[in-house]
């Protein structure tokens, strides 16, 4: 006879080894699962509101709305002027003819630029962070009175309130499936506490401690979340990089800031050693509670 | 005197009934060899279920060791049953492990490592006989082989109190003699056993043990000798 090496194989042996025949492994498969999604949402939501507040929360842009060009200019050059020398700023910019064409290009054709029609003067100002925009507003009301300061975190503050929304929704919906994963590995546990009662009974009267019953039971039960977690972790990471290419094929500047980062990847990944973890507490917790109840 | 075990005035009911065991009073010295007897029904289990701590009783005192297990913590039990050999009625072998691994099993919870056990099981398993049957699982035992190797296992860690159910109730004549003999030997090296048998010969065969005959769920102890029991000459 081949002895077992060490201990905790032979003592694994107390019980039939019945892995992935139940239902808790797939169960927590498809938790497991959604699991994945919900945080893979939630951390390509936190890519988007980090790409978001890099790129646009400490911008503003200043127009010059004045029909007379001569005096629109003027006022233009003392708005540059005062905003470059403005504490609460770290750079101006003042956009180019040809990339105000663009931009309006969509909306009143290509020949803009050639006619009457008045342009506002647009001047794309970098805030020094926690600086206040109203303080620039200020500063240009005598230098520049036809200046109009827009801030593009207060346009943008719809925008962040619903993503920081969605992220407490995956958050809440991740917290649940651990909850949920958590109560099934409890079932579990007790449904195998009543299947090997005869054996625990003889563990304990061979002078067995609640710790090593439990350790039996916590050592299955983590083996079975971990291969079903890795499961789930399959499933969705398909889906995730599947959901990825199809944004991508959009091309939008929008959609592609909701994306998943290296780290990102790395904390999904270790979703399914997280699981294990909560399913061995949980085991060992529902084990020793009930083994409590035995003399 | 104080012995290894003492009962004041235990009682014990299950549930709401009447009590199975009432007014049990004696003491077991250190190394004695009691037979513990009494028809069927007369509570003899209850009393080993006692001693071997799987109830506590429901009134009276049980010193065990010199503490007082009645109020001691559930948690400090398990100490206490290591220092116990118990050979049940049913055998209670666990089912998914061989032979060998049944007979390790209670070294193997004390933390007694692989090098160090092999030996003394398979030494163990020779001399109940069953050498070659070590990687066979109790399902393929006969009952008689399962008996065997549930006395190895309570015997194996060379407890202090070994506590025997019937156990010569499944094997032949020769195997429980070799078995009696056992006991007696382990007995001689400072074991205290309790044998709880129906078997007159096997009584007739310790001539030092002395009778514990429960009747009625009481213990008959005219003379008052299990209470209070003569010291052994050294």
């Amino acid at each position: 006879m081949r002895l077992p090496a060490r201990f905790l194989s032979a003592e694994s042996r107390l019980m039939p080894d019945t892995r992935l025949v139940g239902p808790m492994p797939w169960v927590i498969a498809i938790m497991m699962f959604l699991m994945v999604l919900a945080a893979a949402g939630g951390l390509a939501l936190t890519q988007a509101a980090r790409s978001m507040g890099g790129n646009l929360a400490d911008q503003a842009t200043v127009q010059i709305v004045e029909a007379n060009a001569d005096k629109r200019e003027a006022q233009a050059k003392s708005a540059i002027d005062v905003l470059s020398h403005h504490a609460a700023v770290s750079a101006v910019r003042r956009v180019p003819d040809a990339e105000m064409q663009k931009l309006l290009e969509p909306w009143l054709g290509d020949e803009i630029m050639g006619t009457d029609l008045p342009m506002p003067v647009l001047i794309d100002v970098t805030l020094r962070p926690g600086a206040s925009v109203d303080a620039l507003s200020q500063a240009l009301r005598n230098a520049a009175p036809a200046a109009r300061v827009d801030d593009h975190s207060r346009t943008l503050a719809p925008l962040t309130g619903l993503i920081a929304a969605l992220r407490w929704l995956a958050a809440a919906l991740v917290l649940l499936m651990a909850a949920a994963t958590a109560a099934v590995v409890v079932l579990a546990a007790r449904g195998a506490l009543n299947t090997h009662r005869s054996t625990i009974d003889v563990m304990h009267l061979l002078g067995a401690t609640d710790i090593q019953i439990a350790r039996l039971f916590q050592r299955r039960i983590a083996i079975d979340a971990l291969m079903g977690g890795l499961l789930g972790l399959a499933g969705a990471a398909c889906v995730v990089v599947l959901i990825g290419m199809r944004m991508a094929a959009l091309g939008s500047e929008w959609m592609g800031m909701v994306s998943l980062s290296v780290p990102a990847w790395i904390s999904l990944a270790l979703l399914p050693v997280a699981g294990m973890v909560l399913a061995m507490l949980s085991a060992r917790w529902t084990v020793v509670a009930a083994l409590r109840r035995i003399l | 005197m104080g012995g290894i075990v003492q009962f004041e005035n235990v009682g014990l009911r299950y549930g709401t009934g009447a009590e199975t065991l009432s007014d049990i009073s004696f003491t077991l010295a250190a190394g004695a060899f009691h037979f513990l007897t009494g028809p069927s029904g007369a509570g003899k289990t209850s009393l080993l279920k006692l001693l071997y701590l799987a109830q506590r009783p429901s009134r009276g005192l049980i010193r065990l060791f010199g503490e007082d297990i009645v109020t001691m913590p559930r948690s400090r039990l398990p100490g206490f049953r290591r220092r116990i050999g118990v050979v049940f009625q049913d055998f209670r072998l666990v089912p998914y492990l061989s032979a060998y691994d049944n007979v390790a099993l209670p070294l193997r919870l004390a933390g007694v490592s692989e090098k160090e056990l092999d030996g003394p099981v398979r030494e163990m398993l020779a001399w109940v006989g069953l050498g070659n049957r070590a990687s066979a699982r109790p399902a393929t035992l006969s009952g008689g082989e399962q008996q065997r190797v549930a006395i190895a296992r309570a015997v194996i860690g060379r407890p202090e109190l070994l506590l025997a159910d019937e156990p010569t109730g499944n094997v032949d004549p020769d195997m429980a003699g070799r078995l009696i003999h056992l006991f007696d030997a382990l007995n001689k090296l400072g074991t205290t056993i309790v044998v709880a048998t129906h078997d007159v010969h096997l009584i007739g065969r310790i001539g030092h043990a002395q009778m514990m005959r429960l009747d009625r769920g009481r213990l008959n102890d005219p003379t008052g000798m299990l209470r209070h029991p003569p010291a052994r000459p050294a």
